[in-house]
Parts: structure tokens; C-alpha cells; sequence
């Protein structure tokens, strides 16, 4: 009997948070997912929705707004990323180095990430506005024509992009910097030694062992830039056209205009199914990591 | 292999000056040891030399030719590190080519030069094998192997066997000592191990408080050091030191202080007559005191504990409240708590001006 109890005991204390759990992610998922399966509309009730199985998914891959909108979305993803990986990195290569004032440059460099998404995309959108705005100002001022940042589907891509580098490179830069510091000094000291230049270390030294941390930032900033929806929002409202409709603007305009709430479940399905490969890319990444670093322990253990 | 000249290298870390100015002068092919307690500045002249500090005054010449100024690379130096600074995503045969392969040296030779070294230090069978996944005593190898596969004209060590266990370290001391005899570098190591300066050094250098305190070889330093640190430093058991003052009785001169008297060799009471001071330090190394009594010269000594080591046993013993360690032959028990007479020889005692700590 009290042995059983004993048993017990740990689920006894998980139930809370089991509880919470399924409150508060399961539900609302699963609730998502069934209305996936409904043609929906927000006056009726979810239980009056008539049951449509596959057809909004089969739908949504003859869709050619979604499809536009999925483009956009991940051509976005791709360049911010790699756009972020390359400045993050290299401005943390630039700045590891004692420097009077560096702890302040560091604070200043990581601002725009605590900014609130909607004021970043208010702040660019004054700064793109087409005649008052400061970089329209700035051409005029030199001389050169103003550019339709927002109202011409290239460019307003391009602005959104700009507006997105500014707002999330210092992510990649603070872990990046993170990771160059804790990287063992002697290693560096020997490379220099061996005949490295500058370069030589940061390509053969440097970036490898960095690289770990490099990938699970690369993933995390990737999920991020898939679910990227504010600063778009106010900025573009996703105009103009579809130039920069991205998914998650999309599914809401999908739900709150043209009322179809069954849909728009679908869309986000996919988008959560996208996100969850990601995710579990991560996820195996590190497992990996772990059991080799595990196995490589275990051997030299079983050497010395 | 060049001849390396420090020519009043001095070194400051903001406020903190951590080495005085100093001369050295390192001769081709002379292995040399720089040795000293902790913070004494030996790894940060090495570091000097490495060219990873810079140096705040001075110079340093390679053959007649300043190098301070330049890069490490340009140095033609390997350097072994204290915790072997391999690269841990590199395999150990790309650990030990990598300064080959930015060099540019063709493949075919980069692998026979790498595979003889390997074989050479008995690494040959992990090459393929990440740092990770070797001993200690396995990377501090590779990490000679490193050192040596670049046929650099200068290796330095910085306490490479400092991170190995207490016999794996006796054995790596011995290849080094072998290895040396070998090869026809120069070569610069940093230790606090006195044991193991006095193994491999053809010149030990002895620094304290950022200073040269003494530079010869190990014989001078141990027969013949300048001063009280040196004296203690050198030698193990270490010597003991006892306060004593000068006195003339009968024509001869005595060293006489808490618990002994003891008479002073010629040439040493020659030296003291001419010495203004009379308060000393008495040096005595726990080789020089025996179990046989010598008439006129013993001194009388409190047995507390004693180390047996074998074929010898440490004795530690009081004279007076001061603590004196004997070396002595075990074949002869001597139990704790027994006092008696234990003869000096004389002809070994140093003597050291008790302000200013040097040898009289």
C-alpha cells in the first residue's frame, strides 16, 4: 500500500502542471486542429460547422494567395537568416576584443531586440514614409530621387527585410559573441603559433568550434522568422499586392476578413507542422550532440 | 636555431610591473629552464618571447636581428602549452599538420613528417582520433608531437607536464631528457618543478618577484647560489635555515645560534671575517648532516617524525624551535622523540647576510 503510494507520489505533483498543460496547449491545439477539418464560419457555433474532412487542406494546396503568401514567407525566413547569421557573426568577431566602453557598445547593440515589435514597425514606418519620412528626406537632400519604399511590392519585401536585420541581428550577435568568448584562449594562442593569420583563425579555428552554438541560433532565429507578424503588419499590412503577406498575416486575415475560420486552421496547422520539423531538427541536433560527446567521454575514460 | 639575446626586456600590466628589466642570453642550441614560484614572471617571459605579450620596454634579437616587434608566425617558434591548447575539432594527424598545411608544405610530406613524429612518440595509432578522446598523457604528447613535427628553429614549453600525474610526469620527464639529446634546438621550459629544472636544464634561470635571481647551470646554482631564495629553491629535500650570528673563539670562526656551534671551513671563515654584518643565516643542506658524529662540528637535533622513502628516510627534526631536515640512510632506525648528536660537514654550510638574504 505505501509502496504504492510512493509510486505514486510523482504524478501526484506532475498533475498540476499535466492539468495546466492540457488546458492551456493541448485544447486550443486540438481545438485547431478538428476546426482544420470544418467549413467554419465565426456566427456559428463550432458544433453547427459542417464537417468537410481534407477538402480545406486540399484547397489550400490549389491556392495560389496561400502559396504566394508561403513564398514569401519562407524567402523572407531564408534572407533574414542568413542575412542576420552573417552581420550577427561577423560584427562578434569584430568586437571581441577589450575595448574601453565595450560593455556599453554591447548594451547598445542589443537594444532594438527588447524594442516591442509594433514600435519597431510604427518607428520604420515613419522613418520609409514616402515624403516626410528620414531616408526619403536624407535622398532628397543629396540630390537623389526618393525611393516608393512601402508602396512598390520590391522594395516594400526589401524594407520589411531591413527593418527585420535591424531588429533581430544583435540576437545572433550576443550569442555569437557569447560563444567566441567562451572558446578556450590557448587554442587561439597556438593557432597563432602554427602561423594562422587573422583570417586563417577565424576560418579554421575560430568558426568550427563555434559552430554548435552557430546551428541552434540559426534554428531558433529560423522559427522565429516563420511566425514573424507585427512589425509586417504595421508596416505593410502585407501590401502592397501580396509582395509581403506573410503566412501568419495570412491565416489572420484569413479568419478575421473573409471569415473562414476552417481555413484558416489549416493554414496554421501547416504552419505548425513546418515549425515542428524545425523544432524537432533542433531537438535531434542536440541529442546528437549529447550521445557523442557522451560516447567520446566513455572512450577516454575506458584509455586513461 | 638562433641565439637569443634579452637585452633589458621589461614587461608592465597596467600599474603592475611583473618583470624588471633583465638581460638573458640564450645560447644556440642551450636548453634552458626558467624556473620559479608562481607569479614570478618565468611564463610571462616565455610569452615574451612567444610573442604573444608584447614587451613594455627592451628587446629581444634573434641572432642580432629585434624580433619584438614581430608576429608570432614570424618568430619560427612551436611552443608546447601547459594544457596542450589542441584544437578540439581537428583529428589528431590535423592537430599535428596544421601549421604544415598553412605553411603550404606539400601533402606527401606532410603526412611522412607527421607519421614519423607520431611514430617517434608512440601517437602513430591515434591519429585518426579526436583530442577529445585520448588521456592526458596521450594529448600532452600530441601535443609535442605538434611542436616537433614543424622542425621550428626555438621550442618552447610552458609547465607541459605541470596537468600530468605524479609517475606519468617522472616518465615524460625522462623522454624530454632523452628527446633533448636528440635534437639540436634550442629550447625554453617553464617550470616550477625544481626537479625537473635540474633534470633537463643545460642553463637554469631562477626567478622570483619578476627577477633574475640567479642563471647557471645546475651545478653552480645548487653548490654556489647567490642568495637565501636561490639556496632554498635548489635542491630537495630543501635547505634548512637557522639564524645564527659570527663569533671568534680561538682563532677560528663560528657560526653559533639557538641550539648549535658550529665551526666554519677556511675559506667560508675568510669570506665572513670580511663581512661587516654578524647576524647570519646558517644554510645547511639535509645532505650535509650525517648519523655519524664528526668530532668538533655536531649539532644536536629532536627526532619528530620520519619519512621513509626506501633506501633513504627524511628526518624531521628540531634544533631549538627551528625545524632541520635530515637526509639520512634508513638502514639505521631512528625512532621519533629520541634526540641526539648528528655530525655536520662543514665544508658545505653556506651562510647568508640575514638583511639582505645574500651568500657571504
Amino acid at each position: 500500500m505505501l509502496a504504492n503510494a510512493n509510486r505514486l507520489t510523482p504524478y501526484l505533483f506532475l498533475a498540476p502542471a499535466v492539468a495546466i498543460l492540457v488546458v492551456a496547449l493541448l485544447y486550443p491545439v486540438g481545438y485547431m486542429v478538428w476546426a482544420s477539418f470544418l467549413d467554419w464560419n465565426p456566427s456559428q457555433r463550432i458544433g453547427e460547422a459542417e464537417f468537410v474532412g481534407l477538402r480545406n487542406y486540399v484547397n489550400l494546396l490549389g491556392d495560389e494567395a496561400f502559396l504566394e503568401s508561403l513564398g514569401v514567407t519562407l524567402r523572407f525566413a531564408a534572407i533574414v537568416v542568413t542575412v542576420e547569421m552573417v552581420l550577427g557573426v561577423g560584427l562578434a568577431l569584430l568586437l571581441d576584443r577589450q575595448l574601453k566602453g565595450m560593455s556599453i557598445l554591447r548594451t547598445v547593440f542589443i537594444l532594438p531586440m527588447m524594442i516591442a515589435p509594433i514600435v519597431v514597425g510604427l518607428m520604420w514606418r515613419y522613418m520609409y514614409h514616402p515624403t516626410v519620412g528620414i531616408l526619403n528626406r536624407t535622398l532628397k537632400s543629396m540630390g537623389l530621387d526618393p525611393v516608393p519604399w512601402l508602396s512598390d511590392g520590391g522594395w516594400a519585401f526589401t524594407s520589411v527585410v531591413i527593418a527585420d536585420i535591424w531588429q533581430w541581428t544583435p540576437f545572433i550577435f550576443i550569442l555569437a559573441l557569447a560563444a567566441l568568448q567562451s572558446l578556450p584562449r590557448s587554442a587561439m594562442e597556438a593557432a597563432r603559433i602554427d602561423g594562422a593569420t587573422g583570417w586563417q583563425l577565424i576560418l579554421y579555428i575560430k568558426l568550427p568550434l563555434m559552430l554548435p552554438v552557430l546551428i541552434v541560433t540559426a534554428l531558433l532565429r529560423l522559427i522565429d522568422a516563420f511566425k514573424v507578424l507585427e512589425v509586417i503588419l504595421v508596416m505593410t499590412n502585407g501590401g502592397p499586392g501580396l509582395s509581403t503577406e506573410i503566412l501568419a498575416l495570412r491565416i489572420s486575415r484569413t479568419a478575421s476578413e473573409f471569415r473562414e475560420l476552417g481555413y484558416a486552421a489549416a493554414m496554421s496547422n501547416l504552419l505548425l507542422i513546418l515549425l515542428m520539423v524545425l523544432t524537432l531538427a533542433m531537438f535531434f541536433y542536440g541529442k546528437v550532440m549529447d550521445a557523442r560527446a557522451a560516447r567520446i567521454r566513455a572512450e577516454a575514460e575506458e584509455d586513461a | 636555431m638562433p641565439e637569443i639575446v634579452f637585452d633589458n626586456v621589461e614587461k608592465s600590466f597596467g600599474a603592475v610591473r611583473v618583470l624588471e628589466p633583465f638581460n638573458l642570453h640564450l645560447d644556440d642550441s642551450e636548453f634552458t629552464v626558467l624556473v620559479g614560484p608562481s607569479g614570478c614572471g618565468k611564463s610571462t617571459t616565455l610569452r615574451i618571447l612567444a610573442g604573444l605579450e608584447t614587451l613594455s620596454g627592451g628587446e629581444i634579437t634573434f641572432d642580432g636581428k629585434p624580433i619584438s616587434h614581430l608576429d608570432p608566425k614570424a618568430r619560427d617558434i612551436a611552443m608546447v602549452f601547459q594544457d596542450y591548447a589542441l584544437y578540439p575539432h581537428m583529428n589528431i594527424a590535423r592537430n599535428m599538420s596544421f601549421a604544415l598545411r598553412l605553411a603550404k608544405v606539400s601533402k606527401s610530406e606532410i603526412d611522412d613528417r607527421v607519421k614519423r613524429t607520431a611514430e617517434l612518440l608512440n601517437i602513430a595509432h591515434l591519429l585518426d582520433r579526436k583530442p577529445a578522446e585520448l588521456s592526458g598523457g596521450q594529448r600532452q604528447r600530441v601535443a609535442m608531437g605538434r611542436a616537433m613535427v614543424r622542425d621550428a628553429g626555438t621550442f618552447l614549453f610552458d609547465e607541459p607536464l605541470s596537468n600530468l600525474d605524479a609517475k606519468l610526469r617522472a616518465k615524460m620527464r625522462t623522454e624530454l631528457a632523452e628527446m633533448r639529446n636528440t635534437i639540436d634546438k634550442n629550447m625554453v621550459y617553464v617550470t616550477h618543478d625544481q626537479v625537473e629544472a635540474m633534470t633537463l636544464g643545460d642553463r637554469i634561470v631562477v626567478m622570483a618577484n619578476g627577477r633574475i635571481q640567479q642563471q647557471g647551470t645546475p651545478e653552480e646554482l645548487f653548490k654556489s647560489p647567490v642568495n637565501r631564495f636561490v639556496a632554498g629553491f635548489i635542491g630537495s629535500p630543501t635547505m634548512n635555515f637557522l639564524d645564527g650570528e659570527l663569533t671568534e673563539a680561538d682563532g677560528a670562526l663560528r657560526v653559533r645560534g639557538d641550539g648549535f656551534d658550529l665551526p666554519l671551513p677556511e675559506a667560508l671563515a675568510t669570506r665572513g671575517r670580511a663581512h661587516a654584518a654578524r647576524t647570519v643565516t646558517l644554510g645547511l643542506r639535509p645532505s650535509s648532516v650525517t648519523l655519524d658524529t664528526v668530532p668538533g662540528a655536531e649539532i644536536e637535533l629532536r627526532v619528530v617524525v620520519s619519512e621513509y622513502l626506501g633506501a633513504q628516510s627524511v628526518l624531521v627534526t628540531r634544533c631549538g624551535d627551528e625545524e632541520v631536515l635530515v637526509e639520512a640512510n634508513s638502514a639505521t632506525p631512528i625512532a621519533p622523540g629520541t634526540t641526539r648528536a648528528f655530525g655536520v660537514l662543514t665544508d658545505e654550510l653556506m651562510i647568508f647576510d640575514r638583511e639582505s638574504g645574500l651568500r657571504i
